[in-house]
């Protein structure tokens, strides 16, 4: 008998979050978006917005810099001679070298290693490499030469068929 | 300037954007507009209409395009600020390069990465005021010296003259420079020694000396032990072991960008054997 009669909330009240949400048991899930969707005319109609067709923002390929560092290879600005400040004189080569440096090394890779020696470093590491992980029947076919040198795999001896 | 006036007069009777690899190492004026090579192609000689068929009509390779102090971007074409010379420089990796006008001009505008020479006008807290002939002072933190901290502050009084770079400067923002480089290292900046001499010059004699075939510098070298710093912002110090000496060099220094090569060496010369 205690809520026969639902009173009546105004849509204010309702729409309303408290801590408990009591308030919110009024709302079916119909009126629910209602409330909604009036909110949002209200808010779009308050909105200010730009009448402007859409502008396509095009990506451009120019890139402004103000620094004369890219322009021009400048030295470094604190120079000494003949002795006159010798850590400012170490400075000066270690500077300028650093700049023709990265220059230089753009150009060419020095290697320490031949190819060929690589290609025959490479053979042999294939063997010792896989004789680590191969397991004890597998042993039989690393055999080592009289050089130290891995040969080849031999052929898997494979189950034959007995020929009629 | 007979070269200039003519250069102007086309320009405003044409009206007409020209490519700015046709106008290399000539003297350019604020307003002109230039085109980069791709769009000269694409024009085409007089603009006939007619345009060379191409297998990807759509996708053109565009090529990143570096312009530099003196241009602006505007459009798709370059935007000249600046009176001088137009000055290219082919690109080392992947890029097509950079633009930019050689111009004069005796004010500093801080720019972000330039070493300059600051003289310490005021000490508030822990930062130092450091004027640079810019249009405000730049703030530099005590913690931007190498092996600086809390406890140990570097030895920086008011009047000092300070070697250091920048790490923020735009037209937004008080600019601010650093001791140090992105390492922690100080590299020869910090503050710069005791006696020693002073002086001003214009931007663009201290590019000129900083050149690396720069034979002014080299000649000089070959005087006397002496030691110079160059400041971006168009201040030099120079020391020697006497006063003498230093003002010598000054001189020598101020005067050589109005000298012709053969002046020079006539002075040199005379220093040489005196």
């Amino acid at each position: 008998m205690a809520a026969e009669h639902k009173t009546k909330l105004s849509k204010n009240l309702l729409r309303m979050k408290p801590r408990r949400a009591f308030m919110q048991r009024g709302l079916d899930s119909e009126t629910k978006k209602q409330l909604e969707e009036e909110e949002k005319k209200i808010i779009s109609e308050e909105h200010w917005y730009l009448d402007l067709p859409e502008l396509k923002e095009k990506e451009s390929f120019i890139i402004e810099e103000q620094s004369f560092l890219l322009c021009e290879d400048l030295l470094y600005g604190r120079m000494s001679f003949r002795g006159f400040h010798p850590e400012v004189e170490k400075l000066m080569l270690h500077m300028n070298a650093k700049h023709k440096a990265e220059e230089v090394e753009d150009e060419t890779v020095e290697l320490d290693v031949s190819d060929e020696e690589m290609a025959r470093r490479y053979e042999t590491l294939v063997g010792t490499i896989g004789k680590k992980f191969a397991r004890k029947r597998d042993h039989a076919n690393y055999e080592e030469d009289e050089n130290g040198d891995m040969q080849p795999l031999k052929a898997k001896k494979m189950f034959l068929k007995p020929q009629d | 300037m007979a070269e200039a006036a003519s250069v102007a007069a086309e320009c405003l009777a044409g009206c007409r954007a020209r490519g700015a690899r046709s106008v290399l190492g000539q003297v350019v004026l604020p307003g002109e507009e230039l085109l980069l090579p791709e769009q000269e192609d694409a024009e085409g000689p007089g603009g006939a209409g007619e345009r060379p068929l191409s297998l990807n009509a759509g996708a053109r390779s565009r090529v990143r395009v570096i312009c530099g102090p003196g241009l602006r971007r505007c459009g798709d074409r370059l935007l000249v600020t600046k009176c001088g010379r137009l000055r290219h420089k082919e690109p080392g990796g992947g890029g097509g390069g950079v633009y930019w006008v050689d111009s004069q001009q005796k004010r500093y505008v801080p720019v972000k990465g330039d070493h300059v020479i600051g003289i310490v006008t005021a000490k508030s807290g822990d930062i130092f005021k450091v004027d640079v002939g810019g249009s405000e002072p730049a703030s530099l933190s005590y913690l931007s010296f190498e092996g600086a901290t809390k406890r140990n502050r570097p030895n920086v009084q008011v009047g000092d003259l300070i070697y250091g770079q920048f790490v923020v400067a735009n037209k937004d923002m008080e600019p601010e420079m650093v001791c140090i480089d992105s390492c922690g290292r100080a590299n020869g900046m910090g503050v710069i020694g005791q006696d020693g001499l002073l002086f001003k010059v214009t931007l663009g004699l201290i590019r000129k000396l900083l050149a690396p075939d720069c034979e002014i510098i080299q000649e000089v070298g070959k005087l006397y032990p002496l030691e110079i710093v160059f400041g971006m912002n168009g201040r030099i110090w120079v020391k020697a072991k006497t006063i003498q000496q230093t003002l010598i060099l000054a001189n020598i220094l101020e005067a050589c960008e109005h000298m012709t090569s053969d002046q020079r060496k006539q002075i040199f010369s005379r220093l040489a054997e005196s």
